[in-house]
């Protein structure tokens, strides 16, 4: 199977975001069959002063070689994914998350993530979102077990 | 070097693959006894039924677990208590027929979110002590055979030929089944259980089974092993974590049992069916950070696993090197954490069981074995870990690639790393002294550092060749002394000061000769001379933390209470204090780590649905702690006779090892035993060991005072029956045996202080049978 090189993320336009969070009610819409938002969404859209800033996934991958038991993988198009049938709850993956976007909510033991499905952008009513293609080699991060600091 | 994001899949060790008709090995089998049983749930933590298995008559029956019982065993090693209490006799040894294997989980055991939660117990009567020994073991048995349906296995009686026990949780059935065809080294036997008893010739199915096994030199020596597998999905590879101490897999062997197999359908986070899994993933993601931020900060074990402390040993002159002789030695850093660093496959999660992130269980893939039967294959080694590496030192083996040797064939035969290499260290101490020479050895030259002779010397047992040394020495270092004694060889001072056992099972590998806590740490103990009851050595030596004889009893006190309570619960120690909160260092009692003991209040809570505080989880232990004690007692031992240990860990037994540390074995002759320094320079090293013997000979009996007062039990190490009646063991069988022996003990002036008190030093307590007034 050829590795795939490219990868989808999403990329907010500060200047066009209003902070309506319908991004975020879409997107606990895809991972929990809810509007709530907030805890149950992949994609947390945060005041920064007079703007907003967003936090989610950006596909870096170091969870997957986290997971004992090969739950999490990188899909044909790239995005990293979490099987929650396979998935056993230990959220090390969540715990490792160097950016805190592998999610948990209380609405289950696995965990969840973004998907780069654009959902959250098709929801937005300013456009501020986007999902841009990267390369993986750019993003990729690896968990390393490095000897000392 | 691996990059890291590999599918599993595509992820290659290197190593040599086999192909074994496995068609032919099944139709060997021959089901001699199947039990069929309703498939239950855990309900919090608990399965609430345990499985007895009777080898001699061939029965399998399930025994309920009873709220009395979780409320005064807990779980885990407390429930092997119990059962054993229940079956065994005062008289049992290790090769009776009522003896049992016992393996149990504990009720944390399986959870997945917080780091640790794998832990097997092990208990039996061991062949080296003949008391009970229990093991803490890592590996996916225990969660498996929890969520199979049980809590604890018992295994009673001894198969005419070779069987393994099956317990599918998927189906629902036990069996005990024949196993003529099948490999006995673990590193294959593993491997072809797993195949044959995984559901789908699937990675992950084959991470669903687990095996327990043993190996060719286990049959032929009292250092037997188990081995605990647990099967990686990238490597392919059934991978093992040991339950090592006190020959554990000799009584597997003894009973026949080739192997037991746990296979379970599913598990998912909350198959332990926790009261409040939401706040064991709060408190668990919050330990992932903690490792993630401070690891590599502290111990590195996710870099290099517990072999990290190989140079923080040497540098504190703890570091067992030439059978105890030296803490350190100047070869140390070829055999430093770095080194093995290089060996070390480095991204994948290596946990002996889900979700642990401290991820100490390092491997080396790709070893290519330099002797014996598998010469010349590539194999994954686990570890080697802190244990097996120092164990290398003691015998002076300076080369990594020789210590995966010894690891690579401890394993797969099925025998203890530290009991061998402790063994090994001595006997080729007693080779220089010339009180073992070649024509002793059965024609092996056992001289410090000769690897190659020790490898042959384990071969030889694996094959079961006889020979007066090998039949002796595979035995251990307690019936070697008799040997050497009975014989004439040597002087039986030296030899006894030398050989490094206790109640008949070798130590681990710390120096601990400037550390008197830690000296009561190893021999103020229920199984024998093994570091998991206390590891004071730093509190006590480097940091005087605890000076006092009161001092030092209170840590004999509660860190073997705390430490047990991991063995309740089926948990690892390592998350308590191999990592530890940025902050701790400025808590009122660093060494407790205060904030993980309070993730443990919680982590009990949030599984069982208790309401415990942190005093319950030292109440439980001491339940358990003292039962076991009680045991020993019941059996003809756990009496201060038996708490007895070598010179050597208290300090230099010969001029060599006081000429090496002079200044500093001659400092304290002014300042502990206040000689004039000027008299000191006079006397020749011989008068002055010697004063330093007479001087911590004493120091460890007075030691054992304290702690025996602090434990509630008599100067003669017999717990109370007022001790045991306060901690709520009312069992009145037991009480009663208790009771007898103190009695006994009164008539033969057995109830007296051990330490000699002088003028302005005072016993723990001056009135005679003090606990009597409680």
């Amino acid at each position: 199977m050829d590795k795939p090189k490219t990868v989808k993320i999403l990329k907010l336009h500060p200047e066009k975001c209003d902070g309506c969070k319908a991004c975020e009610r879409a997107c606990s819409q895809v991972h929990f069959k809810t509007d709530e938002g907030g805890d149950k969404s992949a994609i947390r859209i945060i005041k920064d002063g007079d703007s907003y800033k967003m936090h989610v996934c950006d596909q870096r991958g170091l969870c997957i070689d986290m997971c004992p038991v090969g739950a999490i993988t990188r899909r044909k198009n790239g995005v990293v994914w979490l099987d929650k049938n396979v998935c056993i709850g230990c959220q090390a993956c969540v715990g490792f998350c160097p950016i805190g976007a592998m999610r948990k909510s209380d609405a289950r033991i696995e965990p969840f993530k973004c998907i780069s499905c654009g959902a959250c952008v098709r929801a937005c009513p300013n456009d501020a979102l986007e999902l841009v293609e990267v390369k993986i080699d750019d993003i990729k991060e690896v968990v390393y077990h490095k000897q000392g600091a | 070097m691996v990059e890291g994001q590999i599918p599993v899949e595509e992820y290659e060790t290197g190593n040599t693959r086999h192909k074994w008709d496995f068609k032919k090995i099944r139709f060997a089998h021959r089901i001699l006894a199947e039990y069929n049983y309703k498939k239950g749930e855990v309900q919090r933590g608990y399965a609430n039924r345990t499985l007895y298995v009777n080898l001699s008559n061939n029965t399998i029956k399930e025994k309920p677990v009873t709220d009395d019982m979780k409320k005064k065993f807990t779980g885990g090693r407390g429930f092997g208590l119990k059962l054993l209490w229940d079956s065994i006799k005062p008289t049992t040894r290790w090769n009776s027929e009522e003896n049992e294997l016992i393996i149990t989980t504990g009720p944390l055991c399986g959870t997945t979110q917080y780091p640790g939660s794998g832990k097997s117990l092990c208990l039996s009567i061991s062949p080296s002590t003949n008391i009970i020994c229990d093991c803490n073991v890592g590996g996916f048995f225990g969660p498996y055979l929890k969520f199979a349906g049980f809590d604890a296995l018992e295994i009673q009686g001894k198969a005419k030929n070779d069987v393994i026990v099956v317990i599918d949780g998927k189906k629902g059935r036990v069996t005990i089944e024949t196993a003529p065809l099948e490999e006995t080294n673990s590193h294959l036997l593993s491997e072809q259980l797993t195949h044959m008893y995984a559901s789908e010739d699937t990675e992950k199915s084959r991470q669903k089974v687990s095996v327990v096994s043993s190996g060719k030199a286990a049959e032929n020596s009292y250092w037997g092993c188990l081995n605990f597998s647990f099967y990686d999905i990238r490597r392919k590879v059934a991978r093992m974590k040991q339950a090592g101490r006190g020959g554990l897999g000799t009584v597997l062997r003894d009973k026949k049992v080739k192997a037991i197999v746990a296979k379970v359908e599913k598990i998912d986070g909350i198959s332990n069916h926790p009261a409040d899994p939401m706040k064991l993933a709060k408190i668990g993601t919050k330990m992932h950070r903690e490792i993630r931020d401070l690891d590599r900060h502290q111990c590195n074990m996710r870099a290099v696993g517990t072999g990290h402390l190989v140079e923080i040993m040497d540098t504190y002159d703890l570091l067992p090197t030439e059978n105890y002789r030296f803490g350190s030695f100047p070869k140390v850093s070829k055999i430093s954490s770095s080194k093995f660093y290089k060996l070390f496959t480095k991204v994948i999660p290596d946990g002996c069981w889900h979700g642990c992130t401290m991820a100490c269980s390092k491997t080396v893939d790709d070893y290519t074995v330099k002797t014996g039967p598998y010469k010349g294959q590539k194999v994954t080694v686990d570890g080697p870990e802190y244990e097996t590496i120092a164990a290398g030192s003691n015998m002076g083996f300076w080369d990594p690639l020789w210590i995966l040797e010894f690891n690579f064939y401890c394993d797969t035969y099925g025998i203890d790393t530290i009991s061998t290499g402790t063994s090994m260290a001595f006997y080729m101490e007693m080779y220089e002294y010339g009180i073992l020479n070649k024509e002793r050895c059965d024609g092996l030259e056992l001289s410090f550092g000769n690897s190659e002779a020790v490898l042959e010397f384990m071969h030889r047992i694996a094959r079961g060749d006889k020979g007066e040394f090998l039949n002796v020495a595979s035995n251990g270092i307690r019936r070697v002394k008799d040997w050497l004694i009975k014989n004439g060889w040597g002087d039986p001072k030296l030899i006894e000061d030398c050989g490094m056992e206790s109640k008949g099972l070798e130590y681990s590998e710390y120096v601990t000769k400037e550390s008197l806590a830690m000296q009561g740490g190893y021999g103020l103990t229920l199984k024998g001379p093994q570091h998991d009851e206390a590891w004071l050595i730093f509190m006590d030596m480097v940091n005087n933390a605890i000076p006092t004889f009161h001092d030092k009893a209170e840590a004999l006190h509660y860190f073997p209470m705390w430490r047990t309570w991991f063995g309740l619960n089926g948990l690892c120690k390592l998350p308590w204090n191999d990592i530890e909160p940025a902050n701790n260092a400025e808590t009122d009692e660093p060494a407790k780590v205060p904030e993980h003991v309070q993730n443990y209040v919680e982590y009990q809570n949030a599984v069982t649905g208790w309401n415990v505080k942190k005093e319950d989880l030292i109440l439980q232990s001491e339940r358990c702690y003292n039962w076991q004690r009680a045991m020993n007692v019941w059996m003809g031992r756990g009496q201060r006779k038996d708490d007895w240990i070598p010179y050597r860990s208290m300090g230099p037994v010969t001029e060599m090892e006081y000429m090496s540390r002079k200044d500093r074995y001659d400092k304290q002759l002014v300042e502990k035993l206040g000689l004039k320094k000027e008299d000191v320079d006079k006397m020749g090293t011989k008068e002055k060991m010697e004063k330093l013997y007479e001087y911590r000979r004493d120091q460890y009996q007075k030691l054992a005072d304290a702690v025996y007062y602090r434990r509630g039990w008599t100067p003669n190490g017999i717990p109370t029956p007022q001790k045991m009646k306060q901690l709520g063991m009312d069992d009145p069988k037991m009480l009663k045996m208790l009771q007898e022996k103190i009695d006994e003990d009164e008539k033969n002036g057995l109830n007296v202080w051990g330490g000699k008190y002088g003028k302005g030093e005072k016993p723990p307590s001056i009135h005679p049978k003090y606990w009597e007034k409680w």
